[in-house]
């Protein structure tokens, strides 16, 4: 697989589809693993990063469940290739820093990404659709146990699997769910939700992760304790969380449509008509105006766009996917004018 | 009364822990109250966790501890206070009696519950005890490896650690069990 085939794919987690797709956007695991035998990456020379590299590789291909995956080597990359790695969720910003001995695998759905010799050697990451971290996490258990066999992970008894940050110690785990709450923002609920969700230790993100704004209505939640709880219990935590937020969402969306319809059709037919002509058009206002479109069409008001179109412009219309597309460097002025032509295009088809 | 901690000085605090609905008692000389109660504050966020260490930094002057340094990478407790990482697999060992409180202080717990490696590193998980019973003085005893040890010798532990009222120790070994059983119970 080369990079440009990406383009033409619709990675597992913006499908669109798996239990309560309407709010749930995706649901991903990853696992902090390091090798016994090698200082942690940011404490490693480069013959040893090349160790952790090789000796992951010589194990990935003896893996039935990586047959279908592609390394890519960072350093080898230009800026908009890592940017739109990035933009895809399948790896995070600090993987496109000092990128000397730092590798990606990525499976052809794009359900399996990782990272090697970011903050720790490995960072197994499973991507799902929908509302499903037990299904992730039975995947990546058994893609987890496979490397396990053949690798010698740090590990030991009192304080499990052990990472450059401590805070990422035990199960090395962190779950986490993309959620869309356009009722809850629109309703003001939206941050009495947040307040409850960091009490109960567990963090809020934006679309790109650690460090980013949440925009577009969109919030990732994850759990912050990794150690003292086994995989099952943390998953079951934050499922218990998120079926409560879900049913906010719900209910607040529920709300507005008893109470406010006339307010709320016209607010999200006006984003849909901007989207379909505008000429030109930023990232932000765009994440805006899809948000409100994807929550018209959870709503059943645009009987013929169907979820994934909608999930697949938030990613193409991001500015490292817009260069790709025209495969050549474009301004922050060009982009604004090719973007508003790509989601004309894609919404007028429609 | 003489204090829980030290046992030299007369006992004039009196502390109730509570942690996860379970109740601790101690008894402490005001010396060991001040240090545990800097050591006792709790759900620490990330941002915290660079401030939280420079406790610790005080806290080992005081004590008069050593430099540690790891004897595999080459980091020092100094180095890790500066980049907020760990060198290596080894300077958990090494570093195991700074680290149990900080990793208490971040997860609530210095305990792993949850799934081991299928293939088992002994190399990183036994090689420095040796050497930091050398370095620094001596260390609290390295946590019981709870798969190996059973059900019923964390419960005889636990029972004599009672006896002694060695509470710190009781709590710890509570939470192995209760830990275990969880896990039993999941099985």
């Amino acid at each position: 697989m080369q990079i440009n085939d990406l383009l033409n794919h619709t990675s597992e987690w913006l499908k669109g589809t798996g239990p309560n797709s309407d709010i749930v956007i995706s649901s991903r695991i990853r696992l902090a693993r390091n090798l016994s035998k090698y200082p942690f990456p940011h404490w490693a020379n480069k013959s040893q990063l090349d160790g952790v590299l090789d000796d992951i590789k010589a194990a990935v291909a003896k893996i039935d469940m990586l047959k279908s995956s592609t390394l890519f080597v960072l350093g080898e990359l230009d800026s908009i290739d890592k940017q739109f790695l990035v933009e895809r969720h399948l790896m995070s910003i600090e993987h496109t820093q000092k990128t000397e001995k730092k590798a990606l695998l990525v499976d052809d759905e794009e359900i399996i990404a990782v990272m090697i010799n970011e903050e720790d050697h490995l960072r197994i990451q499973l991507m799902q659709s929908g509302f499903n971290l037990f299904e992730a996490w039975s995947i990546i258990n058994r893609l987890d146990d496979e490397l396990g066999k053949l690798l010698d992970y740090a590990y030991l008894d009192d304080f499990g699997y052990l990472t450059a940050c401590p805070t990422n110690t035990g199960t090395g785990m962190r779950g986490s769910v993309m959620l869309h709450l356009p009722a809850l923002v629109m309703s003001r609920q939206i941050e009495r939700v947040l307040a409850a969700v960091s009490k109960l230790s567990f963090t809020t993100r934006g679309l790109y992760g650690e460090g980013t704004q949440a925009s577009g209505n969109f919030f990732q939640i994850s759990n912050q304790v990794s150690l003292g709880h086994s995989e099952d219990e943390i998953i079951e935590n934050i499922n218990g969380l998120i079926r409560q937020i879900i049913e906010q969402e719900a209910q607040a969306r529920q709300i507005l449509l008893s109470k406010n319809r006339t307010i709320l059709e016209d607010r999200i037919n006006r984003s849909f008509g901007i989207l379909k002509s505008a000429r030109i058009i930023t990232s932000q206002e765009t994440i805006e105006l899809l948000s409100m479109v994807r929550l018209g069409s959870d709503l059943g008001m645009f009987k013929d766009i169907d979820r994934r179109t909608i999930n697949e412009l938030f990613i193409t219309t991001q500015p490292a996917h817009l260069q790709k597309i025209e495969n050549k460097k474009l301004s922050s002025d060009e982009r604004d004018l090719k973007r508003a032509e790509l989601i004309r295009k894609k919404l007028n088809l429609i | 009364m003489l204090c829980d901690i030290c046992g030299k000085n007369p006992a004039t605090v009196h502390l109730t822990e509570i942690i996860d609905e379970q109740m601790n008692e101690l008894h402490l000389c005001e010396e060991c109250a001040r240090t545990k109660s800097s050591a006792m504050e709790q759900q620490f966020g990330l941002s915290d966790l660079l401030a939280g260490m420079v406790d610790f930094e005080q806290k080992n002057k005081e004590e008069g501890v050593p430099a540690v340094k790891c004897p595999n990478c080459g980091l020092t407790y100094a180095d890790f206070k500066k980049i907020g990482r760990l060198g290596c697999g080894q300077c958990y060992n090494v570093f195991r009696q700074y680290l149990a409180p900080l990793l208490k202080r971040i997860h609530g717990s210095s305990q792993h519950v949850g799934k081991s490696p299928v293939r088992r590193a002994k190399a990183a998980a036994t090689a420095s005890a040796a050497v930091v019973g050398a370095a620094t003085e001596a260390p609290p005893a390295p946590a019981v490896s709870k798969r190996k040890s059973g059900l019923q010798e964390l419960k005889a532990k636990l029972a004599k650690a009672i006896e002694k009222e060695a509470f710190e120790e009781a709590a710890r070994l509570r939470d192995q069990i209760r830990a275990m059983e969880n896990k039993k119970a999941k099985e």
